[in-house]
């Protein structure tokens, strides 16, 4: 795959002072969904505000499709379309309109067949008469997503595209992302809910306080930052860890009833046999065991904590 | 150039005044109806010509150009300003679209719909009194001029309000008393020497004075000074909202 998008050396200071971005480096792939995670004000949506033209950008340059935001400014938009945060939608227009609308603005001529399409397959054909302040806070969303794909964009930023939203509307708007990818669209999605970017993303991103702390394929990251746990229910509960055993990663839960040990897995050896017949000698008896491995909520927390 | 992007920015901006046509149409109407009844009945009565004019004919441009000016200065400010205000905005300054054609889009709008209530005016005062156009072509040149510098000027206001009562300021405290003031109602030569030359600072007075040439002949003052005023007036107006879209004034951080 190639890089459809090339953020370089990119900064950002707001006139108040306020430097929200920090040489930025980013490339993102053609066709790929890629999750930019971060607490709040970590600079993900200055980043995507930059990128699709709401905000002026500091130093730094940025290509879409090999061509530059600002010199290119046309071509380059005409790839994007963006699903803001915020339900930002005319009030008083009809769907129908309001996503027609769209379309002319990034300079394509009416495709009333395209339109068509794109409510049908967000379920809002049935509403496209209705007023949007007629709808839903799940529909307005949906709406939102239209107007973004009216154009027919090859690429689509989605900044929280499922804040505020129920369940059921979420893991809809998760079919929604897999058949745009299938379709070749590439997705940047910045998201609160780590379940999200577990989900749906190819690759995570992680930024904090303006600055990417990584960017990995899912799985590698997983592998490489996630680590794995055993639990051991015991027969009988125990006070403390014994001390012959302090050489392993052990903490007692569960009043001294579940001994946790926590192992890498990418390590030649992970110490589970020896840690068992050390167990074993010293008469602790178990009754059940099992693993887990850490999720990827756990390493943005452990790397936000990294930084702070 | 964006031209689908230009024509849906025009497009939506005259939806919303189809929205509101009843609102659009009957309230120019209206008024215009009861500044007939005040200043061409009441008034009219007490001063019979102006310059060999009747003094209800001789209002009619006056009465034009307040609207004229009034509704295109709103008509664009609240064109802009309500995306900012909704934060629709962001649309806007994603699309591949220039400042240049978002000017076109949104001003052209607003002129369009001003000039719509111009006519109506006219029509309407067409009711009321004899009307005579002696240089139609003038007449629509400073019709065109008027609306299109004014609604600059209200797309300026509406990028510079960043609440409701800035957006009503300008138009309440200057446009309107300097409409008033600037010879709608009256020949600046009823006024007393010294006011009369007060007049003379009053941008509007040559738009209103040009205006009123193209139907009955008589001005304050050229027909090309008026010409030229307004010229003027349009070219700072046009360097401001290069001057805004060139810095991003509060339309960009």
């Amino acid at each position: 795959m190639s890089a459809l998008i090339k953020v370089t050396n990119l900064s950002k200071t707001y006139e108040g002072g306020f430097t929200a971005l920090k040489d930025i480096n980013l490339e993102i792939m053609d066709g790929e969904i890629l999750a930019l995670l971060g607490p709040n004000g970590a600079g993900k949506t200055t980043l995507i505000s930059i990128i699709c033209g709401i905000v002026n950008p500091g130093e730094g340059s940025i290509t879409v499709d090999g061509k530059n935001i600002i010199k290119d400014y046309r071509d380059t938009r005409r790839l994007i379309g963006l699903v803001p945060q915020e339900l930002t939608t005319d009030a008083f227009e009809t769907v129908w309109n309001t996503v027609s609308f769209t379309r002319g603005l990034f300079g394509k001529a009416p495709k009333p067949a395209h339109i068509e399409k794109v409510l049908k397959d967000l379920s809002l054909w049935d509403k496209k008469d209705n007023r949007i302040m007629q709808l839903s806070g799940g529909m307005k969303r949906r709406v939102m997503i239209a107007k973004a794909l009216s154009h027919e964009p090859r690429i689509l930023f989605l900044d929280e595209p499922t804040a505020g939203v129920d369940v059921s509307l979420r893991k809809d708007m998760w079919q929604v992302v897999h058949r745009l990818r299938e379709s070749g669209v590439t997705i940047i999605l910045t998201t609160h809910y780590i379940e999200e970017a577990e989900e749906i993303a190819d690759r995570v991103g992680v930024i904090n306080k303006g600055q990417i702390v990584v960017v990995e394929q899912k799985k590698e990251l997983m592998r490489k930052m996630g680590t794995k746990k055993m639990f051991l229910d015991l027969h009988q509960a125990l006070e403390s860890v014994p001390q012959g055993l302090s050489s392993y990663d052990l903490e007692l839960v569960e009043e001294g009833r579940q001994l946790v040990y926590t192992y890498d897995t990418r390590k030649e050896r992970t110490g589970i046999t020896s840690l068992l017949g050390e167990l074993n000698r010293a008469g602790i008896k178990f009754k059940d065991l099992q693993t887990e491995q850490s999720s990827l909520e756990d390493i943005f927390v452990n790397l936000v904590k990294e930084q702070t | 150039m964006n031209l689908h992007g230009v024509r849906a920015i025009y497009m939506f901006e005259m939806a919303r005044a189809w929205r509101t046509m009843f609102q659009s149409v009957v309230s120019p109407v209206i008024s215009t109806s009861l500044y007939f009844v005040v200043f061409g009945s009441a008034i009219g009565s007490r001063i019979n010509e102006v310059e060999g004019v009747s003094y209800g004919s001789f209002i009619v441009p006056g009465l034009i150009m307040l609207s004229l000016m009034t509704q295109s200065v709103s008509n664009a400010s609240f064109g802009i300003y309500f995306p900012k205000f909704t934060g629709t905005i962001y649309e806007i300054l994603s699309a591949p679209i220039s400042y240049f054609e978002i000017v076109v889009g949104y001003v052209g709008a607003a002129a369009t719909k001003s000039i719509i209530v111009g006519l109506i005016i006219l029509a309407t005062a067409g009711m009321f009194v004899p009307l005579n156009i002696a240089h139609p072509i003038w007449m629509f040149i400073f019709l065109i001029l008027t609306s299109v510098t004014f609604s600059l000027f209200g797309f300026i206001i509406g990028i510079w309000a960043d609440n409701f009562e800035k957006l009503q300021i300008i138009p309440l405290l200057v446009v309107t008393p300097l409409v008033f003031l600037g010879g709608s109602f009256y020949s600046v030569d009823m006024l007393p020497p010294l006011w009369q030359k007060i007049t003379l600072l009053n941008p509007v007075m040559y738009l209103v004075s040009g205006f009123r040439w193209s139907f009955y002949e008589i001005a304050d003052v050229s027909m090309f000074i008026s010409l030229f005023m307004i010229s003027v007036f349009l070219g700072i107006c046009i360097l401001l909202v290069f001057k805004i879209f060139s810095t991003g004034y509060r339309v960009k951080t």
